[in-house]
């Protein structure tokens, strides 16, 4: 590869809202190119996660090089980028984007242009990139082509002409992809004697090999054996491997301006690797680094507790592998009363933290325990100050505070018109104000401002379920405004559980108390004593529930003389209570909380 | 930790016959059942066990035997009259000693009853289980109602004390119904009965029937309901409630049973017999082999089936001590506790949960001139797992 001219290379990242079947093409570009065999095939063959494979979506962008022989003659080399399609891994098609000079923008024809595909292009379009449409799934009965090809030009408002009509699951007009690729992508350009320049995208922790970095060489070449510097850091290390995706890990000599690939570095210090960063040659560096990526900012927060305490170290370490595999997620030391030692975590929204979660529970091995998202509120106090807050806990007394300004976002919302009504109902409880009610066809395209600590609360959710799954949503943050806010405190036996607390708009206040105290009566099992479960503002008790204690729990049966099997049961019992929870004098399993904690 | 340095701790006597005609769908007993029983085989391993025992032992006050199963009216009589005289001769026997028999009511073992008493059985315990037949047939019982009363006529003529037990809360019993059937038991006997709700033990053909929703047992609440009621029947009827679910007029009491309860020394012979043993570095935990070939084989070997011979460490004491005893009405005794145990009662316990017990009435102290108890109330010993659970430390 060292000698592909750049002529003669395509990147290009698979951009589309969710399930319109970017892995899927991936799939028949890997196969069309020879790169798997037919047995080595599956269903979505990027999607390595377990997540992925399970859920059916794709968490974390890939990258395959594929070789493909076109008509004119010349054997080409495609860097191929699939991403995610759902709005909590946008970080993920953001980097991709800035790795390559092309988007394919895959449509579904029998679902049209959803919210996720306007956020998607707009995003390759900022990026200067050269757009192919692709028509997906024309194989379905459903499916309007043309339909979808004037609105691709009337809501997105880029040329669809030319978009390639083709079927990613039967593998129809694949050719008339790739062709596309090679005719309509511009090459990457980049002069390789120049200073190395190579953008960080992304990075992993291998159990066996440690960290790998995978990278697009911008300008200059880099091979086995030389000394890089991470610009960022300034850490330098020895190259000790040079390769590949194709799709499986292949050592080369060396890349060139252009091409994307993985370096090992033997790197021990986790925090030395970040996305965005320029890597160059140590030798001869690059006077300037690339402009990397805007950081991500997290818009949704979380506590993330071991249940066992002792795991936390282990927390800690799993949390910075993890990060370097995804760096749209933060995380800081904290600590509360009721869970002990653990890390307040950033996220991009709700599905990221439940993937986040699961991926330390089934990557690290750990048993957590979440507490409730809270978005981040801006504080500013009577004396004057000012401060994020994203975690109910450290909501100062009301005495104390000026103001409190929640974000804002703006969203968009297609939906057919059937659903419509439900749809709008839900927003303006949620206080949304309607900005824009177009119409494209059937269906509707609503743009609303809403509170985003409204759409952290099960919003998502409801929207699916009101539209029978067929509301697409995306949002973009707008601004912060004042806001009535207050802390709602849950109080067990008159102990507050901090984990549970939250803050919400003073108007949603009580029912939200209500309903949370009526979830833990459910949820936590009569035990020796009865339990009073109190929702507060302050002082005030806004919402009570009462669970009763059990109303028996004796072995009435003979046990003769064993008595060592009465007090093995006993022992077993004093063993569970390590699960447990002491509020005064009852003890309420850590699952309760969980699963109240799990609910929205 | 012994309680008396110059009198060796009385012991009672427990004899575990581990053969049945059938398995019963819920028992989780050791019990095993064979087409032929080499009754000499095991009445003489059980003979050499009890010797085996008695000489490590020595020579200490006997409160009671109990022979108990399994089915130990299965057994030749003339077995257990050769161990009634074998442990009167090891021990020294309390004037009155009580012996007491499990027997089944079918007409077969009725039969055998006056054997039995010839024997020198004093006491006998009968697992009528229902009174319905129904229900006998669906806890798969080999006799019928009528041979139950029957047998309960024979022993009552036989024998001085008779008891017998009972399972309710059974599967769609009413409170109306139980309320029926445990009055017409109480004109049947009239000093003792073991009142037992259904338990669906772990390995029984009941656990996989239940798993696979082929009935099920009442809620809390129902079971509850029925247990209170119980109380209340046998009450009226003058049994009182002397432990979670033993029943007698008072004096009446299973001495036996009461032995273990208030967590004395007791010798457990047979397979897979548990025992309770003070020995010169303190309180033991025995048990011999729970197959009663192996067993046999064990003793003719070595003299004992024992497996296992542990000393109980202070806390275990301390815990069996507290959940054996708080299953009584009369509770615990402070000095005997500490005597016991070598730890003061209140140290055993976490002082929250006994503060807010007592206040919620689940625990209760009495204060005598002599002594100081803790018992659980009737409505504690209802609850009387999930307080020993908070309780106990
Ligand atoms: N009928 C039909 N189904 C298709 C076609 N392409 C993809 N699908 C199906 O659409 C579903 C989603 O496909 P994916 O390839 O996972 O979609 P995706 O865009 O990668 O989804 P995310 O990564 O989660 O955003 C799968 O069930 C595919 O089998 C097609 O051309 N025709
Ligand atoms: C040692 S057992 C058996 C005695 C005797 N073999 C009989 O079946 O009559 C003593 C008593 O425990 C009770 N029992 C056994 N299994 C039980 C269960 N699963 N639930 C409730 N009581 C049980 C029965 O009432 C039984 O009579
Ligand atoms: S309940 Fe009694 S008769 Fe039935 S198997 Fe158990 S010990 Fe034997
Ligand atoms: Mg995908």
């Amino acid at each position: 590869m060292t000698d592909t001219p750049l002529s003669l290379i395509r990147n290009f990242s698979i951009i589309a809202h969710i399930d319109h079947g970017k892995s899927t093409l991936a799939d028949r570009l890997i196969q069309a190119c020879g790169a798997l065999t037919a047995r080595e095939m599956t269903n979505q063959v990027l999607d390595n996660m377990d997540i992925e494979r399970e859920r059916g979506i794709t968490i974390k962008a890939q990258t395959v090089r594929l070789t493909y022989p076109a008509k004119d003659g010349n054997t080409y080399v495609l860097n191929l980028m699939d991403t995610p399609g759902h709005v909590d891994f946008a970080y993920e098609v953001s980097r991709s984007l800035a790795a390559c000079e092309g988007s394919l923008l895959v449509v579904d024809a029998s679902q049209g242009v959803e919210a996720q595909t306007l956020a998607n292009v707009y995003q390759a379009i900022d990026a200067n990139h050269e757009i192919v449409p692709i028509l997906n799934k024309i194989d379905l009965p459903a499916a309007e082509p043309e339909r979808v090809r004037a609105q691709i030009e009337d809501v997105i408002g880029i040329p669809a002409d030319d978009a390639v009509g083709i079927s990613a699951k039967t593998g129809l007009n694949i050719e008339g992809v790739l062709e596309a690729l090679v005719t309509r992508l511009p090459p990457p350009t980049g002069d390789a004697t120049a200073p190395l320049q190579a953008l960080l995208v992304d990075s992993w922790y291998d159990a066996y090999l440690g960290v790998i970095i995978l990278v697009r060489i911008m300008q200059g070449r880099l091979k086995r054996g030389d000394k890089i510097r991470m610009m960022a850091s300034g850490a330098v290390y020895a190259v000790d491997q040079v390769g590949v995706f194709a799709p499986r890990m292949v050592p080369v000599d060396d890349l060139g301006p252009g091409e994307m690939g993985y370096i090992n570095a033997a790197i021990k210090t986790v925090a030395d690797c970040n996305v965005g960063d320029t890597i160059t040659d140590d030798r001869r560096p690059a006077t300037q680094a690339l402009a990397g990526f805007k950081p991500s900012i997290p818009v949704v927060w979380c506590g993330l507790y071991p249940i066992d305490a002792d795991d936390f170290e282990k927390l800690r370490d799993s949390l910075s592998k993890l990060r370097l595999n995804d760096a749209s997620f933060h995380y800081e030391a904290e600590t509360s009363a009721a869970l002990g030692f653990g890390f307040r975590c950033g996220f991009l929204g709700l599905l990221h933290l439940e993937i986040i979660q699961e991926r330390l529970s089934r990557e690290f091995n750990l048993d957590l325990i979440a507490t409730a998202p809270s978005v981040v509120y801006r504080l500013y106090r009577t004396n004057g100050g000012m401060e994020e807050l994203h975690n109910p806990a450290d909501m100062p007394d009301s005495s104390l505070i000026e103001k409190v300004e929640e974000p804002w976002i703006n969203a968009t919302i297609m939906v057919p018109d059937d659903y419509l009504g439900p749809v709008l109902s839900l927003c303006s409880e949620r206080r949304g104000i309607q900005k824009d009610l177009t119409y494209v066809g059937n269906r509707a395209m609503a743009v609303y401002r809403l509170p985003l600590n409204e759409v952290v609360f099960d919003f998502y959710d409801r929207l699916k379920s009101i539209s029978r799954g067929y509301a697409s949503f995306d949002y973009q943050m707008d601004d912060y405004q004042e806001s009535d806010l207050v802390r709602i405190s849950i109080l067990v036996n008159q102990e507050p559980v901090d984990a549970l607390s939250f803050i919400a708009h003073r108007s949603a206040a009580e029912s939200r108390g209500r309903s949370i105290c009526a979830k833990l009566k459910e949820l936590i099992p009569r035990q020796l004593f009865k339990i009073a479960i109190q929702a507060a503002i302050g002082s005030r008790v806004i919402a009570r529930e009462t669970i009763g204690a059990l109303s028996k729990d004796v072995t009435a049966k003979c046990y003769g003389g064993d008595i060592s099997r009465k007090r093995k049961l006993l022992e077993k019992q004093k063993e569970g209570k390590k699960r447990m929870r002491q509020f005064g004098k009852v003890e309420i399993p850590q699952s309760a909380f969980l699963a109240a904690l799990k609910m929205d | 930790m012994r309680t008396h340095a110059q009198s060796e701790p009385s012991v009672a006597l427990y004899v575990h016959w581990p053969f049945c005609r059938s398995k019963c769908p819920y028992c989780d007993f050791n019990s095993h059942v064979r087409e032929r029983i080499d009754q000499t085989r095991f009445a003489a391993a059980l003979r050499r066990e009890l010797a085996t025992e008695a000489a490590a032992l020595g020579r200490r006050p006997l409160r009671s035997i109990f022979f108990g199963g399994g089915t130990p009216s299965l057994m030749d009589p003339q077995t257990t009259a050769d161990l009634i005289a074998d442990a009167r001769a090891l021990f020294d026997a309390e004037p009155n000693l009580e012996i007491t028999l499990e027997a089944n009511p079918t007409s077969v073992e009725a039969g055998a009853l006056a054997a039995f008493a010839q024997a020198g059985v004093n006491r006998i315990s009968l697992g009528v289980q229902s009174l319905d037949d129904a229900a006998l047939r669906f806890l798969g019982r080999e006799h019928s109602a009528t041979q139950a009363v029957a047998a309960l006529e024979t022993a009552r003529r036989l024998f001085g004390r008779l008891s017998f037990d009972l399972i309710y809360a059974r599967p769609g019993q009413t409170l109306a119904a139980w309320r029926s059937e445990l009055d017409t038991a109480l004109t049947l006997v009239s000093d003792h009965l073991s009142l037992y709700q259904l338990t669906i033990e772990p390995g029984t053909v009941f656990e996989g029937a239940a798993r696979r929703g082929l009935f099920a047992l009442p809620d809390e609440d129902a079971s509850a309901a029925l247990y209170e009621q119980t109380a209340t029947v046998a009450a009226r009827h003058g049994l009182a409630a002397y432990e979670v679910s033993n029943y007698a007029r008072p004096g009446c009491e299973s001495r036996h049973n009461l032995g273990y309860w208030r967590y004395q020394d007791y010798i457990g012979i047979g397979p897979g017999a548990h025992g309770r043993l003070t020995r010169a570095d303190g309180l033991h935990a025995t048990r011999r082999h729970r197959a009663p070939e192996p067993w046999a084989e064990r003793v003719e070997r070595t003299g004992s089936g024992t497996t296992h011979d542990d000393l109980l460490s202070q806390q275990d004491c301390a815990r069996e001590m507290l959940l054996m005893g708080l299953r009584l009405d009369e509770g615990i005794d402070g000095t005997h506790f500490a005597a016991r145990t070598g730890m003061a009662l209140e140290d055993a316990l976490d002082p929250a949960i006994l503060r807010a017990a007592l206040e919620e009435d689940y625990l209760a102290w009495s204060i005598a001139p002599a002594s100081t108890r803790l018992r659980a109330t009737p409505s504690g010993r209802l609850r009387l797992e999930a307080l020993l659970g908070a309780l106990v430390l």
